[in-house]
């Protein structure tokens, strides 16, 4: 009843507005030269506006900013998106100039003539190859680094860590000894078994089934991603890391931790972070103040409880990270 | 033909119309209604996102059984961003932009008496109406509109133990897609006919108008594309309804395992943005025509580089099928994909480079008439730079890989497509609304529209970038969950009193629109002095277009300012004026464009 309401509301504003526009001037439609004179300016007024939020976004919004890398690929990542940001946005500064400059100067006068200027093929030829050069550049390095990220080599023997995604929780799943996870379908999903282990497997007697993620520094860790329900995409900001989880079948995904929880903690970038945000928060009245942690989230629409599907990631040195692991009991244990 | 007038009854005439310009018209109301819908929705949704906790009764009003004390649902939330998506790329920017304004113009522009086949036209009108129809009615199943994302990537879309919306308000959502498909692929076929074979005499190809150009290749690109949408949706719906596993497979869901063994979501995902990318075009193609048209007509000057500019929509449009894996970097395909679809997607910014530089040239040393339709041309030039610059860091797989689904991308693509297409959108309808309705448009309305909309563009945008690189992921129903995102609260806040701000300035337009055509001043036969032959025919409408013989063409679009002395700006003009019709045979010695 309260929409019917508001749509009655809608109507009679729309209806005396109609009655008031009797009296209004619906004669003036096409622009005079006052018109074009006046507009001209507001475009310029806009560069100005334009340029104004463009510089408060870039040097005022930095501290927001996912910190730096926190894995070794990663810092290519960095050097790369540094390296296109920083031309386009001279690309956009200079446009967006041309574009309203342009408005303004050659806004219409009535002597004024304009030049007849159908075409100029070596003007074209500049805009086809400046920019065909530049994407040499990001093609070039974007699919090295692509490579770079996507395979893995063998000989790197890097750990192997399960990630099992279902609504709206996320587990994991450590190889044990063997560095080589059991298999697994949602068929053996029973009891305790939530991530469907294949017990009768002898690779999976010794996996580790854990809801933290531990990682150690400096050792390449490869993530196996399995689902059971819908997509999900393991995000894990930090570390410039995705990948989906799709029902059905196993995706992959590998990082080399670079920095500790403790160390990123001490991260010039995060501690000005943290700042503001603790600021924020004590404003908003919030009990605890907040701590960097890193986190993997979810970042593929999956249900009502999408926006609050995460799981807490510690990176620790490799004689804590040993200790935490040998702490976890096996799924021979835990399983029967 | 144009003697034989035959009687017409209302229902013919305004209802079950043939007639070209009738059924562009009932294209735009429907898609204004539509806009009108989806436009609401996101302001309802900005609202959750700036102020999560806090209770609005006109959300209470609006949402019924979806919100609890004026807070909506989570599951509400999701269905509003997907319901807004779907309205706006297929409603609105696809049926209300192509078939408004293909309608209209096509049959005006070659020279034609109306469409190919008028029959089959008004056909296409009212399957487009009764999929809105359908749509809308699905925004009152019990367990609410479908809710998986505009993307409806299956489990989730296939399983309504996922998410209520997956239910009955799925299949209606499915219904409704699969009529909207029939409307767009005869509407297609038919804009393609009339401009292959109906074109007057004189009307080479070459001398076509851009904005022609424009829909015809889109209508191509539909035609290749919409087809392959359709299959995937009557896959899904054979995997919701029939037990098929054309997308499922090993799902353990609400306790139980599911009989599905064998498909694959990527597949959905690959089918999917095989029409999904190329549609981005099909929204982007006619906004890019029409302002071709106008900023060419509205500097008085020709638009620059006319054989660069039909090129580089080729370009657009071919690559553009040939991209679409760049939504699926990270969906699990093989990563030696990934390299080819960066390798392609970066490709397109190389003719979209030349039609953003050309418009600049145009501009150049031009007389320029700052008319509401100008504006939003030139406001369409902006966004569509600011936009597609991003689309570098995104199309390169390996940045993808960060900062996929998050707000970053949201605001890439709202910008290069959705505001782009909208403000071509409305250009379109400054310019022409003397043709379609007669009278004109009130300009300091159209003043009034376009700084607010053009303001609030940005101001929702440009900042929804660094609230991306952030990490902040799209469509979560509230960022309250990690304290990491506490910061970018305060941002959320200034979006939304932008989004809001933009869209009340809406209602500027509305009231301009709908006055305009009752109260507006009676439009002169060419008030912009323009060159396409569209503004030869009478003011008042009359089935068959033009009252006598069809006008013969002798010249391309974009003859304007042409001087006697070429080398020369400030010479007399060739023809005593600053525009030459199209239909204005070439004077002897006259050297043609």
């Amino acid at each position: 009843m309260l929409a019917l309401f508001y749509i009655f509301i809608g109507v009679a504003i729309g209806v005396s507005f109609w009655q008031i526009t009797r009296i209004m001037n619906f004669r003036s439609v096409i622009a005079t030269d006052k018109d074009n004179n006046f507009q001209g300016k507001m475009f310029l007024g806009f560069l100005a506006f334009l340029y104004a939020m463009m510089i408060y976004c870039l040097i005022w919004m930095n501290v927001i900013m996912l910190p730096e890398s926190a894995s070794i690929e990663g810092e290519h990542d960095d050097t790369l998106f540094d390296i296109s940001f920083w031309l386009i946005g001279i690309a956009q500064f200079i446009v967006q100039f041309l574009i309203f400059y342009f408005t303004f100067k050659y806004r219409g006068k009535k002597e004024n003539k304009a030049k007849f200027f159908a075409d100029s093929h070596k003007l074209e030829l500049i805009w086809t190859v400046a920019p065909a050069v530049v994407l040499v550049v990001l093609i070039g390095y974007g699919l090295w680094q692509w490579n770079n990220i996507m395979y893995v080599a063998e000989d790197e023997d890097p750990l192997v860590i399960e990630v099992y995604a279902q609504q709206f929780r996320w587990d994991a799943r450590y190889a044990g000894d063997d560095n080589t996870l059991g298999l697994g379908n949602v068929n053996f999903i029973k009891g305790v078994n939530t991530m469907g282990v294949d017990m009768g497997d002898e690779f999976s007697q010794d996996d580790k089934q854990v809801t933290e993620l531990h990682l150690p520094k400096g050792r390449k860790v490869l993530f196996k991603f399995r689902s059971q329900d819908v997509l999900h995409s393991a995000y894990m900001p930090h570390f410039r890391a995705q990948m989906n989880c799709v029902p059905g079948m196993v995706t992959q995904f590998a990082f080399t931790p670079k920095y500790t929880t403790e160390e990123m903690r001490q991260n010039k970038e995060v501690v000005a972070k943290v700042d503001g945000i603790n600021k924020i928060r004590k404003e908003n009245g919030a009990e605890e103040s907040y701590e960097f942690d890193y986190v993997l989230l979810c970042n593929k629409i999956c249900g009502a409880s999408h926006y609050n599907m995460q799981m807490k990631i510690v990176v620790e040195t490799e004689e804590e990270f040993n200790d935490w692991l040998a702490k976890q009991p096996t799924l021979a244990e835990t399983i029967k | 033909m144009s003697e034989h007038h035959h009687k017409e009854t209302f229902v013919t005439k305004y209802i079950f119309s043939q007639d070209h310009k009738m059924i562009s018209k009932q294209f735009l109301i429907t898609g204004m209604i539509m806009g009108v819908i989806g436009v609401f929705m996101s302001m309802l949704f900005r609202l959750q996102l700036a102020w999560p906790e806090k209770s609005f009764s006109i959300i209470e009003a609006f949402l019924g059984p979806h919100q609890t004390d004026g807070v909506m649902n989570p599951d509400m939330y999701l269905a509003l961003v997907t319901i807004h998506g779907t309205i706006m790329v297929f409603f609105v920017l696809t049926a209300g932009l192509s078939g408004t304004f293909s309608n209209l113009l096509i049959p005006l522009q070659i020279g034609a008496r109306d469409m190919a086949s008028g029959f089959l036209n008004m056909i296409s009108y009212w399957l487009f109406f009764i999929s809105s129809v359908v749509m809308v009615i699905s925004l009152f199943v019990e367990a609410g509109p479908a809710s998986a994302g505009w993307t409806i990537y299956p489990p989730l879309s296939a399983l309504p133990q996922a998410i209520p919306g997956s239910g009955a308000g799925m299949t209606l959502w499915l219904v409704s897609m699969a009529i909207f498909i029939a409307s767009s692929l005869i509407g297609s076929l038919n804009y393609i006919v009339t401009i292959l074979n109906l074109r007057t005499k004189g009307m080479k190809m070459t001398r076509l108008p851009l904005t022609m150009w424009a829909f015809f290749i889109t209508a191509i690109i539909g035609v290749v594309s919409f087809p392959v949408l359709l299959s995937a949706a009557l896959l899904l719906i054979f995997d919701r309804s029939f037990g098929t596993s054309f997308y499922l497979s090993d799902i353990f869901i609400s306790g139980e395992v599911l009989h599905y063994q064998g498909g694959s979501p990527v597949l959905f995902e690959h089918l999917f943005w095989f029409l999904g990318h190329p549609e981005v075009y099909i929204v982007l193609l006619p906004a890019l025509g029409i302002t071709s048209e106008i900023i060419s007509t509205h500097s008085r000057k020709p638009i620059f580089g006319y054989r660069a500019m039909v090129g580089s929509i080729m370009a657009i449009a071919f690559l553009s099928t040939i991209v679409w894996g760049h939504h699926m970097f990270i969906s699990g395909m093989n990563p030696f994909l990934g390299s080819v679809f960066t390798f392609t997607t970066l490709l397109i910014a190389i003719p979209s480079a030349v039609k953003a530089f050309n418009y600049i040239t145009t501009l150049w040393k031009g007389n320029l008439q700052l008319n509401p339709a100008m504006l939003f041309s030139i406001g369409l030039v902006s966004t569509f730079v600011t936009g597609g610059l991003t689309g570098l860091v995104l199309g390169d797989s390996a940045l993808d890989i960060n900062i996929h689904d998050t707000y970053f991308v949201v605001a890439h693509f709202h910008l290069v497509m959705g505001v782009s297409a909208i403000f071509g959108m409305y250009a379109g309808i400054y310019h022409w609304f003397p043709k379609m309705y007669g009278r004109m448009m009130n300009k300091s309305m159209g003043y009034w529209h376009f700084w607010v909309t053009m303001i609030s563009a940005y101001g929702v945008f440009f900042p929804m970038h660094f609230i991306g690189l952030a990490g902040l992921p799209r469509r979560y129903y509230t960022n309250t969950a990690f304290p990491m995102f506490d910061d970018v609260a305060d941002t959320n806040v200034v979006i939304t009193i932008f989004a809001l701000i933009g869209g009340a300035a809406q209602l500027i337009f509305l009231a301009n629109f709908f006055i305009s055509i009752y109260r507006g001043k009676k439009a002169t036969q060419n008030p912009w002095n323009s060159n396409t032959i569209e503004w030869t025919t009478p003011v008042e409408h009359l089935h068959g277009n033009w009252p006598g013989k069809i006008p013969e063409v002798h010249r391309w679009a974009y003859d304007y300012s042409k001087k006697v002395d070429p080398e020369d700006d400030d010479s007399d003009y060739l023809h005593g004026q600053d525009w030459v019709s199209q239909t204005t045979p070439l004077l002897e010695g006259e050297e043609s464009s």
